[in-house]
């Protein structure tokens, strides 16, 4: 009977032959050699190096994948099997079969890979063999570590300015910033006397928060580079770029004193008028007619000038009595604001109250939140003076004896009241002086009174204070912020290790 | 005996030379060196001939012969075939043959009996074959191998074939011609054995790389070596017997 094999074909018997080395009884095989004296013979891992090196930066655990690759990597993973397989040389010359890792000591800064590999020896026969190669973990610091070690190492400053006495456009941009994630890239912030530096490892990165920038805030930018090094051999220049952004000089509750061709191209308004808000144009409103006006960053740059008036010079006026003028009385301006209602109002210094009885007499455009008795802030030009080029060009009878301002509230029950935060950038609000904190307070007393500023930033419900039921109803008509409008804080309630998480990193 | 000899700086000495029981053909070369190991060995047995055949040296694969006579291609000049007339023996017949698998070494195998020949040879060839070699004639192929003149090597006393014949064809191949067969290499392993051995019946020449193992082999299935057990038991049995006794 016939052995027949799953290929249904005859099964040859081969005669033994003395291998042609040892003279051992060997079937017959393309080298006619036994296996003992082919590995003799031949080494097919020869060309693989048994011994090598792999590169770990240790304060990013990351492993150098040559030529110039970190990745991350597990112990025993597949990602660091292969970085191990492309350290290896030789390993083209053969057919690798199998790799894997066998168990190190961690400590050990040891790796230890199996590899089964096959190769073609002569006549055709194919050997296989097994062998384990060893790394030495070396530590290696990597580029991107360097530079975070070096501190201060950058490659463009975007240097932004805006020569004021207080930091509440910063306050704006910082949220602009967060809300947008324009900050990404940076690699250190700094803040300077007047301003911020923002320092970027890339030029493009730094182009990128400059448009940004000057896409939401009137601002105008130039830019300076400054030779490190060249190398005369291949023109190859390296340069530190410098983006230095000058923000208008311009805020919110200014009085201006337009110049007078800026002012007729705006509509003719009165050149004397107050800044209503400024985001990405000055908008100005007149209180005598109520007629509005936007002031673009390009045409301010035009004819630039400096604001007349600014918050820190107002004085206290008390509402002695109130008249609202109706429309039909309003002196006609093709844009007017329907916000405002435009009112007759006698004040008097709240420091004069009780010392004599002089009252003023002006019109304001905050008719629809006065009272007779409130507080507001307002500019007393009787007593003023004042140097500003425009200005002195004014006759004196267009000039009001009183300029309104704002309402002024109780400032303590705001902040109490307060039932919204914003994020800030981390450990901004470490540094803080007193003066920046009344500052930041200003701002969030804006946002509540200004939805168009609120329009561009993100305002988050403060858990803390949200569950509190304030009883008082007593408000005083105190401008507020919707729920609505307010955001969810993203908080990951337990992490991995069963604790309160962190908030989520804007 | 056997000994190892090298063709400038080549292992396959069976290209180059042709050894028969009498008489032996060697390729002209550049040296002498290989002229002098068969000279030295058997010169003053057998004629020893310088010869080529169509212009080439690779006159072992090109030329068939035994004890009676000697085929050569039809490819063969005049001058070569009157040359080799000359230095062989007279009893030894010299016959072109009109083949069309000129290269008769590779497709012919034989001893001075019986020869193995590839299966698509002439009819016309068997004959001259017949004639010439006083041979018989087997068509059979050797480890699915019609080549049956490289892979296969045999003397009078023995023969060695292709590691890849089974045990069946060795039988079968065996019994075809009376001569006991083993599977063997030569030249570390090469089973192309016609290429690296030449053999009559007392002598072998096999490549410059042959292993000491695969040179005990070969001794021993050619009945080579001098102290071989027949002898002890044929020759030194009457003697031990008669003291003995």
């Amino acid at each position: 009977m016939e052995y027949l094999n799953d290929g249904g074909f005859r099964e040859t018997h081969y005669s033994l032959i003395a291998c042609c080395r040892c003279g051992l009884q060997i079937e017959p095989n393309p080298t006619n050699m036994c296996v003992d004296c082919l590995r003799s013979d031949v080494d097919i891992t020869e060309d693989i190096p048994k011994t090598s090196a792999l590169s770990f930066c240790r304060s990013c655990e990351r492993y150098l994948q040559p030529p110039n690759q970190w990745i991350k990597a597990e112990l025993e993973s597949r990602e660091l099997l292969a970085v191990c397989l492309k350290k290896l040389k030789g390993l083209s010359k053969v057919k690798l079969v199998d790799a894997g890792f066998v168990w190190t000591e961690p400590h050990s800064m040891r790796v230890k890979v199996k590899l089964t590999v096959q190769k073609e020896v002569m006549n055709g026969a194919l050997l296989q063999q097994v062998f384990i190669v060893e790394y030495v973990v070396q530590s290696h610091m990597c580029d991107d570590c360097h530079r975070v070690e070096a501190k201060d190492f950058w490659r463009a400053v975007v240097q932004v300015r805006q020569k004021i006495d207080h930091k509440k456009t910063f306050f704006y941009l910082e949220q602009l910033i967060l809300k947008h994630k324009a900050h990404r890239n940076t690699v250190n912030i700094k803040p300077m006397a007047d301003g911020l530096d923002f320092f970027f490892t890339k030029q493009d990165d730094a182009k990128k928060l400059v448009d940004f920038l000057s896409a939401f805030v009137p601002s105008r930018h130039i830019t300076g580079k400054e030779l490190v090094s060249h190398d005369i051999r291949n023109n190859k220049f390296t340069y530190k770029y410098t983006f230095s952004v000058e923000i208008v000089p311009i805020c919110k509750d200014n009085i201006i004193c337009l110049p007078q061709k800026t002012a007729q191209q705006m509509g003719s308004i009165n050149p004397l008028c107050i800044v209503l808000r400024v985001t990405q144009n000055i908008h100005v409103i007149d209180p005598n007619t109520l007629q509005v006006a936007e002031l673009s960053s390009a045409n301010y740059w035009r004819d630039p000038f400096t604001a007349l008036v600014s918050v820190k010079q107002l004085t206290e006026f008390m509402v002695m009595e109130i008249d609202l003028v109706p429309d039909k009385e309003r002196p006609f301006r093709p844009r007017v604001s329907n916000k405002h209602a435009l009112a007759d109002v006698y004040v008097a210094r709240t420091s004069d109250l009780g010392v004599n009885e002089i009252q003023f007499h002006c019109r304001t455009h905050l008719g629809h939140i006065l009272k007779v008795g409130d507080t507001v802030l307002g500019f007393d030009f009787t007593n003023a003076n004042l140097n500003h080029q425009h200005f002195e060009k004014m006759k004196s009878d267009k000039v009001p004896d009183v300029m309104l301002i704002k309402k002024v509230f109780d400032n303590a029950r705001r902040m109490r009241r307060r039932k919204w935060k914003l994020h800030r950038f981390e450990g901004a609000d470490e540094l803080d002086t007193e003066s920046v904190t009344r500052d930041y307070n200003d701002f969030l007393n804006d946002l509540e009174e200004d939805q168009g500023l609120r329009e561009n930033i993100n305002i988050y419900k403060d858990a803390s204070k949200i569950t509190v039921e304030l009883e008082d109803t007593d408000d005083e008509g105190i401008p507020q912020i919707s729920l609505q409008e307010m955001l969810e804080d993203l908080h990951i309630t337990e992490d991995a290790t069963g604790g309160e998480g962190a908030a989520m990193m804007e | 005996m056997a000994i190892r000899a090298q063709f400038e700086g080549n292992n396959e000495i069976g290209v180059f030379a042709k050894l028969t029981n009498s008489y032996c053909l060697v390729a002209i070369g550049g040296s002498e060196n290989f002229y002098s190991v068969f000279e030295g060995e058997i010169g003053d047995t057998i004629p020893v001939v310088h010869a080529s055949i169509a212009g080439c040296r690779v006159i072992g694969r090109m030329c068939v012969g035994n004890r009676h006579g000697l085929l050569v291609p039809n490819t063969t000049t005049d001058q070569e075939l009157q040359h080799i007339r000359n230095a062989l023996p007279d009893t030894v017949k010299i016959y072109r043959a009109e083949e069309k698998l000129s290269a008769l070494g590779n497709v012919i195998a034989c001893n001075d009996y019986v020869a193995l020949v590839h299966p698509d040879l002439d009819r016309e060839t068997e004959d001259l074959l017949v004639d010439t070699l006083n041979v018989e004639v087997f068509r059979h192929t050797v480890a699915n191998n019609v080549l049956v003149g490289s892979y296969t090597v045999f003397s009078n006393q023995g023969g060695m074939v292709s590691p890849k014949t089974s045990v069946e064809d060795l039988d079968e191949l065996s019994s075809l011609l009376q001569v006991p067969l083993v599977a063997g290499t030569v030249n570390r392993g090469s089973d192309v054995l016609a290429a690296g051995l030449v053999v009559n019946d007392w002598m072998a020449v096999c490549g410059h790389d042959t292993t000491s193992t695969e040179v005990s082999v070969l001794e021993s299935v050619f009945k080579l070596s001098d102290h071989e057990p027949s002898q002890i038991q044929t020759q030194m049995r009457d003697s031990l017997v008669d003291t003995l006794s």
